[in-house]
């Protein structure tokens, strides 16, 4: 197993009489290899959730180990872990702040103490993954559109080579092309082994690439299934302010004037076949 | 660690000086300072000192919570009253290798450490029973008349209040970045001062980059709402002095002359016993 979290808690005011948990006895553990989507409604404990993953910050109770080692012992690597564990915070365009895109890339590498060559390699192999144009790697990240400024700092955290991935929010205020780029380096860096997680709460960015939905509800972790588990409860799913993907409602809808089709369909490509399916008869 | 910072250490509080006009607080602050400087002997400073402990225990603010600003000021303290005691010439009271201690040395330690005590108390009243936009408000109304000078008060306030304003936005920003470099293996604890003076510039740029994105956001979002200054403006809380106010006042007066007479008094008492 790579990341087990073990009943975890975490409250900012451990002075309290009552303390108010951000995150409330959760536990769950992932695969190497796997592709997770955590959603959650704002303030529900995501984001907390994910800096222990990354050693940020540290358990109030419980414990996250990474490989069987806890990552809150005394004297563990955190270095180490930041590295094998990138974590691409929200809006991360905003700690840009080198000269140029490809010695910002270089940053990381740079920290882990490579030799100048390694780093660059790094940084331009990182830079073609997110299919950052090459004739901008010596522009000022300052200079760039919205959509190349976030693939360059998602690339800052790729040129660590890390095993798992962590990204908070990544298509946040993108235009559904941007959207479209960054969910697709998702998957095509899940395709070569990398563990990806992704915090969001666009309930359709989740439904195309997940397969494994842990939904969070004031710091708890309500469900950890499948997509098709995890939105057949679409009714639960809405109590707690979330959504089920709009193709779900289209398959209800159809289901109440008389067709036989299925509900647990929440992709715009499945829909089609089983609408075809049904009326193609 | 950022966020333990407090500045404008504002105590939440239901009191009556809490409720008054931040102007009259302003004036109590100034009379305050005169009247430690103006007063002189024991019951001048007994007068001082109880003024203010009726005003504290009328504020509702923890003695604790004052006492917590004396520290920062305690090494100065302890500096001004070294320097005093033995510096002082006069009647010598107690003598060791080159250290001599004086009758006068230790009077004007002993005046100097109660003077600064109760400065610091009596100016932190303000700060800590007024928010910082009432200060700000009342800053502005009191230093109104400085218009006829050209004097730029408004802007000065709002300023002034803006500042206030992203303290903390500007820390829960430091934070973040802190974090996503960090992430990128940052190292902001370890190596010597040159070391960690360069590990500052991934904190340092982006933090001023969004500081200025921050401002030029928040000057349109005012333009948009039709900002255009000072003149003409009108406001939700309008400062209006209430009766309490008048009352604080003669109160305050009625403080800054008994202080006034008794240093004529103490004043003619010495004239009689040198």
């Amino acid at each position: 197993m790579q990341i087990e979290v073990k009943d975890v808690c975490y409250t900012y005011t451990p002075e309290a009489e009552q303390p108010k948990f951000a995150v409330d006895h959760v536990s769950f553990s992932v695969e190497e290899g796997e592709f997770i989507a955590l959603i959650g409604h704002t303030g529900s404990g995501k984001s907390t959730l994910i800096q222990f993953l990354d050693g940020l910050l540290k358990p109030t109770s419980g414990e996250v180990l990474f490989h069987g080692e806890n990552v809150a012992a005394k004297g563990y690597d955190l270095k180490t872990l930041r590295q094998k564990v990138g974590l691409v915070f929200q809006y991360p365009e905003y700690q840009l702040f080198e000269t140029t895109v490809l010695k910002d890339v270089c940053y990381g590498p740079k920290n882990m103490g490579l030799p100048k060559e390694e780093q660059e390699a790094r940084a331009k192999e990182a830079l073609s993954l997110v299919r950052f144009p090459e004739a901008s790697y010596e522009k000022s990240p300052f200079d760039l559109s919205g959509g190349r400024k976030r693939r360059a700092a998602i690339a800052g955290i790729l040129a660590m080579k890390p095993e798992v991935l962590i990204l908070d929010e990544p298509t946040a205020g993108l235009d559904p092309e941007g959207r479209e780029d960054i969910l697709n380096v998702c998957r095509n860096l899940n395709d070569q082994g990398i563990t990806v997680i992704l915090v969001s709460h666009s309930m359709e960015d989740v439904a195309e690439y997940a397969k494994r939905i842990l939904v969070m509800n004031q710091g708890k972790l309500i469900y950890d299934a499948p997509p098709e588990k995890v939105f057949s409860d679409w009714r639960k799913l809405e109590e707690i302010g979330l959504s089920a993907p709009e193709v779900t409602y289209v398959m209800e809808g159809l289901r109440k004037a008389g067709f036989d089709v299925r509900t647990d369909v929440f992709t715009v490509e499945k829909a089609k076949e089983e609408i075809l399916r049904v009326f193609g008869k | 660690m950022i966020r333990d910072i407090t500045l404008g250490q504002y105590y939440e509080a239901d009191s009556v000086i809490h409720r008054l006009d931040p102007r009259v607080k302003l004036a109590f602050t100034v009379i305050y300072i005169v009247s430690l400087y103006v007063g002189e002997g024991v019951l001048a400073f007994a007068l001082a000192a109880s003024f203010l402990a009726v005003i504290i225990i009328l504020s509702k603010v923890p003695v604790s919570f004052m006492l917590r600003g004396l520290k920062s000021i305690f090494i100065l303290m302890i500096i001004s009253v070294i320097f005093n005691l033995f510096l002082t010439q006069g009647e010598e009271i107690f003598h060791w290798w080159i250290f001599r201690i004086t009758k006068e040395g230790i009077r004007i330690a002993v005046r100097m450490v109660i003077r600064l005590i109760l400065l610091i108390m009596g100016t932190s009243i303000m700060t800590l029973t007024t928010t910082p936009s009432r200060l700000t408000d009342g800053l502005e109304k009191a230093f109104g008349f400085l218009k006829i000078f050209h004097v730029p008060v408004h802007a000065v306030a709002m300023m002034m209040s803006i500042a206030l304003r992203f303290i903390p936005i500007l820390i829960e920003e430091v934070n973040k970045i802190m974090k996503a470099q960090q992430a990128r293996g940052a190292d902001f604890e370890n190596g010597g001062l040159i070391k960690k003076a360069k590990a500052m510039i991934p904190l340092l740029i982006p933090l001023f980059v969004s500081a200025f994105r921050r401002a030029d956001d928040l000057a349109n979002a005012m333009e948009a709402r039709c900002y255009h200054g000072g003149d003409d403006r009108t406001k939700l809380h309008p400062l209006k002095y209430r009766k309490r106010d008048a009352i604080a006042y003669l109160v305050l007066f009625a403080y800054l002359a008994a202080i006034i007479l008794l240093r004529i008094f103490t004043s003619e008492l010495i004239k009689i016993v040198p």
